[in-house]
């Protein structure tokens, strides 16, 4: 695009950085929360313009959509209004650790870009390409290649999920604080489109940018809307329930494969070339279902009713 | 040039201009019930435009018709959430500009 | 027409910047969000008209994803952070 390009990346980058230090230094805890929240969502087209559409995708989904309700719903839980703005700028003595610190991270990370292979890893990803099952490259690092990342990070959210409950019984009322005849419309109308476009970001992950943490985000942003919009959550604390179950049903389901194929003499995560496109679908429908329950249920905030209706605790 | 390209070059630019319109609305309106007048239609009528510029610019009817879902998407959230925010505003006891 | 792209998503990208005043300058935390819901509709005018000027159709659907997620912040915001409760330490809520 040339010069009028780079004058679109000059102003996203200045704008990065306003609204990055706004989210840090803004005078209001509300600003601060909008501010962050543009960050989000200019960081994704930032994404875009470094060719990067997965990120992109991911970036949109859990920025724009998860985070922002979560940073929104801790503010209500705050006295965000008494009035108390923020005095807690850098004061000296902070200064002189943060600014030296943020420097030589800075300079770290600099000469690690400096000192990466210049091609990086795509050329051995597109070689194995063909033996991985799908198309898109960053599916099959995901999900082959590096499945054992993805495990990790799967459990990582099952165990925030295992930590938030414990801490008690979620603060969030059953119906919504603002009556309006257009929540609930609202509910209606969108929740058939958060399927299907969850349901269509899963199905273009084989083939192109989209995959288990898009839609699993989507799908979790679904449900803390429909929450809010008035609608009882199928998710229940129930200890007899089947809903424990679901949670870690992308963890269960990815063990299950990585020691299913030892058994058939390969190694952690080796999937036999043949039967690896069909595994991997498996492992996204699994791991994108419990990805969505896990979001939603991080939202909740703590363990939810084993009833909502009545609000008996689980 | 053809003229499915002329059409559609001007129906974006003029959503665009739309779009410039509704930023002047929220900026230069005296209190958040004209904003909300100003931004959310402008907005809509915009995005509108260039979703429809764009999918006669392409020539592509698969990607017309996700467009236009992209559209309909954005007309209901709009519309429901500045309603939602008016109603919000006015159970805070913010008053309307004039009265 | 495709060189008149770039300029159209600068002009966008302006009018974010533009629009970032009425986050500073609020007063009220409504308008700081109309404002946030804008810069929503100008990033997918931008993601789209990138689409069509690159041809990568992955990025309509990370314009889909933005207008689907755009409706989830303002019913968080009157829901949960402006519902106009001021919870006391009694717990019970009080207009």
């Amino acid at each position: 695009m040339g010069a009028p390009g780079l004058a679109f990346d000059g102003i996203l980058g200045a704008a990065l950085l306003w609204t990055a230090w706004q989210a840090i230094h803004a005078a209001g805890l509300f600003r601060a929360v909008v501010s962050f929240m543009v960050f989000g969502l200019l960081m994704a087209l930032a994404w875009v313009r470094l060719e990067a559409p997965d990120i992109a995708l991911a970036e949109a989904a859990i920025g724009a959509g998860i985070t922002g309700a979560l940073l929104l719903s801790a503010l209500g839980r705050l006295d965000w209004e008494a009035g108390r703005a923020t005095d807690e700028c850098l004061r000296g003595r902070d200064r002189a650790f943060w600014v030296p610190t943020g420097l030589l991270l800075l300079a770290g990370l600099g000469g690690a870009a400096w000192l990466l292979p210049a091609p990086g890893l795509g050329e051995p990803v597109a070689a194995e390409l063909g033996r991985s099952g799908v198309e898109n490259p960053v599916t099959a690092v995901l999900l082959n290649f590096r499945a054992w990342d993805t495990l990790l990070e799967i459990a990582i959210l099952l165990l925030g999920v295992v930590a938030l409950w414990s801490l008690g019984p979620t603060p969030w009322p059953s119906s919504p604080e603002l009556v309006s005849p257009a929540l609930p419309m609202l509910g209606r109308v969108l929740f058939p489109a958060f399927v299907l476009v969850s349901a269509y970001l899963l199905w273009r992950g084989s083939h192109a940018p989209g995959g288990a943490f898009p839609a699993g985000a989507v799908m979790g942003a679904g449900g803390v809307l429909m929450l809010m919009a008035g609608a009882r959550p199928w998710l229940s604390g129930d200890v007899h329930g089947p809903w424990r179950w679901a949670l870690a049903l992308g963890m269960v389901a990815m063990l299950g494969v990585a020691f299913a194929v030892m058994t058939g003499g390969h190694g952690f995560f080796e999937y036999p070339v043949e039967l690896a496109g069909r595994l991997i679908l498996l492992l996204e429908l699994a791991a994108g279902l419990s990805i969505a329950l896990l979001l939603f249920a991080l939202y909740l905030g703590g363990e939810p009713p084993a009833d909502w209706e009545t609000r008996r605790p689980a | 040039m053809s003229l499915t390209g002329v059409i559609g070059g001007i129906l974006t630019v003029g959503g665009v201009l739309f779009l410039l319109l509704g930023t002047l609305g929220l900026l230069r309106f005296p209190d958040v019930y004209t904003r909300l007048h100003a931004q959310p239609k402008a907005d809509n009528i915009g995005l509108g435009m260039i979703c429809l510029g764009l999918g006669v610019y392409s020539g592509s009817l698969s990607l017309t018709l996700k467009l236009l879902l992209v559209w309909l998407l954005m007309l209901v959230a709009t519309a429901v959430g500045a309603g939602l925010i008016a109603r919000a505003a006015l159970r805070r006891g913010i008053r309307p500009w004039g009265l | 027409m495709t060189d008149l792209f770039p300029l159209l998503m600068i002009l966008l990208m302006l009018n974010i910047v533009v629009g970032l005043m009425r986050v500073l300058r609020g007063p009220t935390a409504a308008d700081r969000m109309l404002a946030a819901e804008m810069f929503a509709t100008s990033a997918i005018a931008i993601a789209l008209l990138l689409a069509v000027l690159t041809q990568r159709e992955a990025l309509v659907d990370l314009a889909l994803v933005f207008a689907l997620l755009s409706a989830l912040a303002v019913v968080t915001f009157v829901n949960r952070a402006w519902s106009g409760r001021v919870r006391s330490s009694d717990g019970e809520d009080r207009p």
